[in-house]
């Protein structure tokens, strides 16, 4: 943001620069002294949370040592080889993945296909449109959760009054977070309803930044309209997918809100815990702080490792293409 | 690249870092001052003007007797508790010296090293004799006593007297019986539950296990291990399950409800039995089904009996940091006497924790008899120790019977489960 104007003036001393070696030198710190800024806000607002996560994730750290009741006690790595150790983390682990790949992909669907169907709708109805996504997009997590329980309430709810009085009597009463995947589909649904709209704005806005004359060549070239999509527009969006689908993995990834909300915790008997819930029960309920910080290394290390391999990947093919 | 290789330095330098985790040191002050200014924390309430009138009835009174105190009371709310007290532990400057606590955050609060021991005190004063015994064992750890029980929380059982006498049946005398009533009250109504209670209802579920004999754990010195899955418990577990049934209260309905959500389905007029607190009563008495309902205790598995149930309340404790140890002392005995728990029944209905305070107040309000008559029988309490607040943040209890409930595992599989998750946290693990 405020590297903005700096960056402006940047070509200046590079052009002037004495000596070749000594250009080179500067050439090579000078993006470090434009970043100093950004980077000291980052060290202090991240870099310090950060170690103090990885310091606290190598003691025995509850509420008595907090206070000084009991000793410090360095442990190692003992709440790693714990959790690794907990069959719960690893049924826990997998309904994360499961959760929140499929939240992503239908999230990027959802989203993908509104914003294609925006740029053929009539300007009013596209209007409708995006205000009733940007309404969904502005309402707070825990807001949002609370109105979509209350619509699938078992008994007061819309839905089942109308799937009920709509002659499906196997509705009457029932109960939506009763299920495992029957509860993580309810929660996957609303959380599709509020990420979706992101997606649809920005691939929107790609979708008009692509330039006409391109699209006319590959008409006057003879492309069909799906080869059109795919061999064209498809390559020209995918730094805008790219980025929408690192920021989807990442939101989904650390659902918290709509999982608390929804599921009372975690759902019955916890079968609908995710990373972020467990990591919060074991660290803030629990006030097992050292433990609760492993979960949370273990879920930036996963989500670093998850976004690196993405971004490579995307690279490879990007080279080949 | 570089984001690798900077927490790979990161890692290195948390290994390497000499720094610890921040830690405080609260050790108590020494000092006994006996002026200045007392400070005391208090919970909100929905009917918060009911608590400040008799409250500051007892500060000035307090403040008449000691010339150069002032006592500032503040209120705080019960849902950001925890962070409240973590902060008053941590930084003793800004604790009170007198605060009002759930009897089951004591354990974990002692263990943190944040109330100090008023064994001495209590045995002291007259009136402390006459203080319930199962409440009095609640505020026990290790030998040293740490609060006054200030008021309780008891549940029982209500039933809806229009169904019963519609029906022609009568209050069940055992356990077992009022599985077989809910079940035939069912089988006749089938729109209501035969008795509403939950699977995330840890109070109501408790003195099921209790009344046959089963445990939550052993002490063995200071150290606890668990007991829910010995033969006792999980007969009183099946108990418990055996209503979460297709015939009683559907698991589809019931295996999510928690206590309010049970106490709900009654007051909506869904459930033809419940079991609720005397806490309860007054929004039941403003519902639909006012008039149609009565309360008795909670049979055990014997006519006549009484199952044992949960002793919630809230105690008055003295922080472990205070300045003004004895001036603390003299107000919690003053505003948790028995004077003001007189008042405050008067004022707000809440239980009284002396026996022959309770006795007068069944006296006067007759609605509270069934309760105090719990109360007579008999109360049990939660393991004394600060793993409790580990096992109710696990959901440890309610997962277990939530998986019975469900049909995921028996009941054998699921206490074993159960026992050792509670193991691990008594073990602190």
């Amino acid at each position: 943001m405020t590297a903005t104007p700096v960056a402006a003036a940047a070509p200046g001393p590079g052009r002037t620069g004495g000596t070749p070696s000594a250009g080179r030198a500067r050439g090579r710190l000078e993006p470090w002294i434009y970043l100093a800024p950004a980077l000291l806000v980052l060290a202090g607002l991240m870099g310090y949370p950060l170690y103090q996560l990885v310091n606290v994730s190598f003691f025995d750290y509850r509420q008595p040592q907090v206070t000084g009741a009991e000793p410090l006690e360095f442990t190692g790595l003992d709440n790693y080889a714990r959790l690794l150790g907990d069959p719960e983390f690893w049924t826990v682990l997998g309904n994360t993945a499961v959760f929140a790949g499929g939240c992503v992909l239908a999230t990027l669907l959802v989203g993908v296909l509104l914003a294609v169907l925006a740029t053929r709708l009539h300007p009013w109805v596209r209007t409708a449109l995006f205000l009733a996504a940007l309404g969904a997009w502005a309402t707070p997590a825990v807001t949002g959760s609370a109105v979509w329980l209350f619509l699938f309430d078992p008994t007061l709810g819309l839905v089942n009054q109308v799937l009920s009085g709509l002659g499906l009597s196997g509705f009457e009463g029932h109960s939506w977070t009763y299920g495992k995947w029957s509860a993580f589909g309810l929660v996957g649904a609303e959380v599709v309803w509020c990420s979706f709209p992101l997606v649809m704005v920005t691939v929107y806005a790609g979708i008009l930044a692509i330039p006409q004359e391109v699209l006319e060549a590959a008409r006057l070239d003879g492309a069909s309209a799906p080869r059109l999509v795919w061999h064209v527009m498809l390559p020209i969006l995918r730094p805008v997918i790219t980025t929408v689908t690192i920021l989807s993995i990442i939101w989904d990834v650390k659902i918290f809100t709509q999982i608390y909300v929804m599921t009372g915790g975690g759902g019955i008997a916890g079968q609908n815990l995710v990373l972020n819930v467990y990591g919060y029960q074991q660290a803030f309920a629990a006030n097992q702080y050292g433990l609760g910080s492993a979960i949370g290394v273990v879920m930036t290390l996963l989500l670093l490792g998850t976004t690196l391999v993405y971004l490579r990947a995307l690279r490879r093919t990007g080279e080949e293409l | 690249m570089r984001v690798v290789r900077a927490l790979g330095l990161l890692c290195a330098a948390a290994l390497l870092a000499s720094c610890a985790p921040p830690q405080s040191t609260n050790s108590p002050s020494g000092a006994d001052e006996t002026t200045g200014t007392l400070r005391v924390w208090l919970f909100t309430e929905v009917n918060q003007e009911a608590k400040e009138t008799v409250v500051e009835q007892a500060v000035a009174e307090f403040e008449a007797a000691h010339e150069g105190v002032t006592v500032d009371v503040q209120y705080i709310p019960v849902e950001s508790r925890a962070e409240r007290f973590q902060a008053a532990f941590n930084d003793p400057a800004s604790a009170p010296d007198v605060a009002e606590f759930g009897n089951t955050d004591l354990a974990g609060y002692v263990e943190a090293g944040g109330l100090a021991d008023i064994r001495a005190d209590l045995e002291a004063w007259d009136e402390y004799a006459d203080m319930d015994p199962g409440l009095a064992v609640s505020t026990v750890v290790e030998g040293g006593n740490y609060a006054l029980p200030w008021y309780v929380g008891v549940r029982a059982l209500y039933y809806r007297t229009d169904v019963f006498d519609e029906l022609g049946l009568e209050p069940p005398a055992t356990l077992d019986e009022l599985a077989g009533t809910a079940e035939e009250i069912r089988a006749e109504r089938p729109e209501l539950l035969g008795i509403s209670t939950g699977g995330a209802y840890t109070y109501a579920f408790l003195p099921f296990l209790w009344a046959h004999g089963g445990e939550l754990a052993e002490a063995q010195g200071t150290h606890f291990a668990s007991a829910i899955d010995s033969a006792a418990s999980v007969e009183g577990i099946t108990a418990y399950t055996d209503l979460l049934t297709e015939e009683i209260c559907p698991p589809q309905t019931c295996a999510e409800m928690t206590g309010n959500d049970s106490v709900q389905q009654f007051i909506a007029g869904d459930a033809a039995m419940t079991i609720g607190g005397d806490f309860n009563r007054l929004a039941v008495d403003e519902s639909e089904v006012a008039g149609d309902y009565a309360v008795v205790p909670l049979p055990g598995t014997e006519a006549g009996s009484t199952a044992p149930a949960f002793a919630g309340g809230n105690n008055l404790g003295v922080l472990a940091g205070t300045e003004r140890r004895t001036l603390a002392v003299e107000f919690l005995r003053l505003l948790g006497g028995k004077e003001y728990q007189r008042r405050m029944f008067d004022a707000m209905g809440n239980l009284p924790t002396f026996t022959d305070v309770q006795a007068e107040a069944a006296e006067a309000e007759p609605a509270i008899e069934p309760f105090v008559a719990t109360l007579e029988a008999g109360t049990r309490f939660v393991p004394a120790t600060g793993a409790w607040t580990a096992i109710d943040a696990q959901a440890v209890l309610p997962s277990m019977l939530q998986r019975v409930a469900g049909g995921q595992a028996t009941v054998d599989e699921a206490a074993a489960e159960a026992a050792g998750r509670m193991d691990d946290a008594f073990d602190g693990r």
